[in-house]
């Protein structure tokens, strides 16, 4: 299969590669996928509380180049967004980008899921914990 | 050095200059069709033809007389199943192979069931050798056919084929092994192996492509075939159709050199094969054997880097050709069968690579390839969250995954 010079950029010098402790409050993570399907994606990202707005975003992703390519390209696009805005990105603005073939679309979902499941968490933990500081932008 | 590096040669093989050059006056010159009987173009194809059947006769033990030309070893696979299932079908039905051969006898075996025959597939062992008192069991008097690889194509695995050879004699039983993998590479005697029908390719021994042949034994027990393709009766009407000869002669001639530097060769690839495997299990954690080591192929490796999914791995060693038993490098989308039927779970069947080391690869590929691995898997695995979690201890059995 022939890859597309943006998925050979994304898998050849992945953007924001790591991990953030997870157990901050500031920190919402998502994990997707499972290993006997041959992807899994871990994104994390960070919020200022008091702005929304997400200031980091990092990923680690077990699967196919593809799926290297749609996480580490999706940190690049969380980061300077609200969480709103966030919420936003879908897979097929992925799908584009990148020039993924079909059989490749599900990796652009699991990103998709894998940002959702970040947000998700992280609104968690804010409503646990500081409940007053979520506000809507 | 040259690259890319080849070493995908359970897929094909190049063809030996060697190959070529007994080929060619047979495309030009010496075309002649060997069932024209009344002239010297006829005559000198036909005598081409013979030299080549003797080739292949001398290499596996067999008589001459005993070889039939196919197309290849997918038509050798379903001349010699749908062949004895049609022949034989007065006296029973039921075939028995095993979970881990090739689509070519699986998809015929299939095919067979849907035309009423009866086809119990054996498990495999976590070795990937057959459990021969469950071939044992499976016989029944009903069973006309056993079809069981000599060796496998992912996994390199070598069936204990001469003990299988003689359950099946004993118990009255034909026996089919598809040689693909095998013949040429390691000692094959259908005599002391005790088999009735052997298929065989060129183009994993260093021959052409399109042209392949299959072994009927003529006594004890006298073989026959119902044949599949109909028309001028060639190949003691088992096979119709105009002789390929260039094929076959380039089928001869790469018999002929296999049985004179096998020794050497399979020598050579087993060094360079364990110094590979060596290498990379002292320099990455974390790496499984797919298959016995034990019982394989000397030119074969079948590894699994945990942790790292395998078509990402192929993409970062992308001046290496390998193959990877990953769903994402399949057509099907699904993990290699073979490491499933061994019991590999998916999550690690997504991890492996197979090696398969020919007659031109040279130490310098191995440490070049050694050197691209371990780079790669090692970048790959600072990327996965598997890796991350394993190292702090997680059993990622125990995980609650949100699959999709």
């Amino acid at each position: 299969m022939a890859y597309s010079d943006k998925v050979l950029d994304h898998y050849n010098n992945p953007r924001n590669v790591g991990s953030m402790d997870k157990n901050s409050p500031n920190v919402g993570t998502g994990m997707v996928g499972a290993p006997e399907c041959g992807d899994v994606m871990k994104l994390q990202l960070m919020v200022n509380p008091d702005s929304g707005v997400i200031e980091d975003a990092k990923f680690k992703t077990f699967g196919c180049g593809s799926a290297i390519a749609s996480s580490s390209l999706a940190t690049e696009w969380l980061k300077g967004k609200t969480v709103d805005q966030a919420l936003e990105i879908k897979n097929t603005d992925i799908v584009n980008e990148l020039s993924l073939p079909p059989v490749k679309i599900h990796c652009s979902v699991l990103a998709e899921d894998a940002i959702k499941a970040a947000i998700s968490d992280y609104k968690q933990k804010q409503s646990v914990g500081q409940a007053e500081a979520v506000t809507a932008h | 050095m040259k690259k890319p590096v080849y070493l995908d040669n359970h897929a094909t093989t190049p063809m030996d200059p060697r190959v070529l050059e007994a080929m060619l006056p047979y495309f030009t010159k010496m075309f002649g069709n060997a069932a024209s009987r009344n002239h010297s173009f006829g005559w000198e194809a036909e005598e081409a033809v013979e030299k080549a059947r003797k080739q292949i006769a001398d290499l596996i033990g067999a008589n001459p007389k005993e070889i039939i030309f196919t197309s290849g070893a997918t038509e050798s696979n379903n001349l010699a199943i749908k062949g004895v299932a049609e022949m034989y079908a007065e006296k029973g039905n039921h075939i028995i192979t095993a979970a881990t051969e090739h689509k070519a006898i699986l998809d015929t075996c299939k095919k067979l069931e849907k035309e009423g025959c009866r086809v119990t597939y054996l498990p495999l062992k976590a070795d990937g050798l057959i459990d021969l008192d469950m071939l044992r069991e499976a016989i029944t008097d009903k069973t006309i056919l056993v079809t069981i690889m000599y060796a496998n194509n992912e996994i390199g695995v070598i069936q204990p084929v001469a003990e299988i050879g003689a359950i099946c004699k004993e118990r009255g039983v034909l026996f089919h092994s598809d040689g693909v993998q095998a013949v040429g590479k390691i000692p094959v005697n259908v005599i002391t192996d005790k088999i009735d029908l052997l298929s065989i390719t060129g183009h994993k021994i260093y021959g052409p492509k399109g042209v392949g042949a299959l072994y009927v034994r003529r006594k004890g027990p006298r073989v026959q075939l119902t044949a599949q393709m109909d028309g001028g009766g060639h190949e003691r009407g088992m096979r119709s159709g105009t002789l390929n000869v260039p094929g076959i002669v380039g089928l001869g001639e790469a018999c002929a050199i296999c049985q004179k530097e096998m020794t050497a060769e399979s020598a050579r690839h087993r060094q360079m094969r364990d110094w590979l495997k060596n290498k990379l299990e002292a320099e990455l954690d974390e790496t499984f054997i797919n298959g016995s080591m034990e019982h394989r192929l000397p030119h074969n490796l079948n590894m699994s880097f945990a942790y790292v999914e395998g078509e990402s791995l192929l993409m970062g060693i992308n001046d290496i050709a390998v193959s990877s038993g990953s769903a994402c490098t399949s057509a099907t989308l699904e993990p290699s069968y073979v490491l499933k039927a061994l019991g590999v779970g998916d999550d690690l069947a997504h991890t492996s690579i197979r090696f398969g080391i020919g007659r031109f690869n040279t130490q310098e590929e191995l440490e070049y390839t050694a050197k691209r691995m371990i780079e790669v898997v090692r970048k790959l695995r600072d990327l996965s969250p598997l890796y991350e979690m394993a190292k702090e201890g997680i059993d990622l059995s125990k995980v609650q995954w949100a699959a999709h």
